[in-house]
C-alpha cells in the first residue's frame, strides 16, 4: 500500500522550515521572530515522526524525540516571552533595532 | 479504492494548509494575525500526526501548542500592545536576500530529497502505537527506554518556570 510517498512529507516540512528562516531574517518584532523559530522547530518534529514511521517502523525513537522536542520548545517559549516582557518594560517596545541593552 | 482517494484528499489538504499558512504567518504585517496563522499551521501538523497514526503525538501537539503556547503568544502580544510592525520598505535588500536564500534552500532540499535513494522504505503501519507500550517506554530504565530524559524534562520545566517568574517579575 504505497499511498503517499515519504518524500512528499519531507517537501512539506522543508517548505515550513524555510518559511521560518525567511521570517527569522526579515521580521522586526521580537514576537514575530519567535513565531518563525516555532515554525522551524515544528518542521523538524514532522521529520522525526515521518522518518520513524517510514524507515524504522518497529522502533519508537522518532516519536519520543518529537515528544521531548515539543516539551523543550514549550519551555523555550515561556522563557523567551518572559525576556520579551522584561525588554518591553525597559524600552517600551519590542522592535529588534531598538534593542541595545538588556539591563540598565 | 474509495478510501485511498479520500486519504489522498486529506493529505493534500493538510499539506496545502501547512504551506500556505506558514508562508502567510511570516509575511503578514499584523502580529496577531501571524499568531493565528501559526495556530492553523500547528493544527495541520497535528492532523499530519493523526494521519500517520500517531494519535498520542497529535493529541500532545494539540494540547501543548493550541492550549498553552498560542495562549502565551496572544497574551504577550496584547501585553506589549504592538499590533502593527513599524513600516519598512516592501522590497529592501535584506528582504531580497532572505527571499533568495529561502527559495534557493527549498529548491536544494527538495532536489536532494526527491533524488536521494533511501535505504529501505516500508509502507506505513496502519495500526496505532499501543498505549501500554508508550507508557512502558517512557517509564523504563532499560536500553531504548526513556525514564532519564523524562525526569530531565521535568527538571527543565521547573527551572524554566522559576526562571520565567524571576525574569518577568516587577523590580521594586
Amino acid at each position: 500500500m504505497e499511498l503517499i510517498p515519504m518524500e512528499y512529507y519531507l517537501v512539506v516540512s522543508s517548505i515550513m522550515f524555510f518559511a521560518g528562516i525567511y521570517g527569522f531574517i526579515t521580521r522586526k518584532n521580537l514576537i514575530a521572530v519567535l513565531i518563525s523559530v516555532e515554525l522551524v522547530l515544528t518542521s523538524t518534529d514532522i521529520n522525526f515522526a515521518v522518518f520513524n514511521r517510514f524507515l524504522f517502523p518497529g522502533h519508537l525513537e522518532g516519536m519520543f524525540f518529537t515528544l521531548f522536542s515539543i516539551g523543550i520548545s514549550a519551555a523555550e517559549t515561556a522563557v523567551a516571552i518572559a525576556i520579551i516582557i522584561n525588554i518591553y518594560r525597559n524600552i517600551k517596545n519590542v522592535e529588534v533595532r531598538n534593542l541595545k541593552k538588556l539591563k540598565d | 479504492m474509495q478510501d485511498a482517494i479520500l486519504l489522498k484528499i486529506v493529505f493534500y489538504f493538510l499539506a496545502a494548509a501547512i504551506a500556505v499558512f506558514s508562508v502567510m504567518a511570516v509575511t503578514t504585517r499584523r502580529i496577531l494575525r501571524a499568531a493565528t496563522y501559526l495556530l492553523f499551521v500547528l493544527f495541520a501538523t497535528a492532523g499530519l500526526y493523526f494521519f500517520l497514526n500517531y494519535s498520542f503525538l497529535g493529541a500532545v501537539q494539540l494540547m501543548v501548542y493550541a492550549g498553552g503556547v498560542i495562549i502565551l503568544y496572544v497574551f504577550s502580544i496584547l501585553l506589549t500592545s504592538t499590533d502593527k510592525e513599524s513600516p519598512s520598505p516592501l522590497f529592501s535588500l535584506r528582504r531580497w536576500i532572505a527571499m533568495i536564500a529561502s527559495i534557493g534552500g527549498i529548491c536544494l532540499v527538495a532536489f536532494l530529497v526527491l533524488t536521494n535513494v533511501w535505504p529501505e522504505v516500508h509502507a506505513p503501519a496502519t495500526d496505532e502505537v499501543n498505549m501500554k507500550l508508550i507508557g512502558h517506554t517512557l517509564m523504563g530504565t532499560e536500553k531504548g527506554q526513556y525514564l532519564l530524559p523524562f525526569e530531565l524534562m521535568s527538571v527543565l520545566l521547573l527551572a524554566c518556570m522559576v526562571g520565567g517568574i524571576l525574569i518577568a517579575r516587577k523590580r521594586s
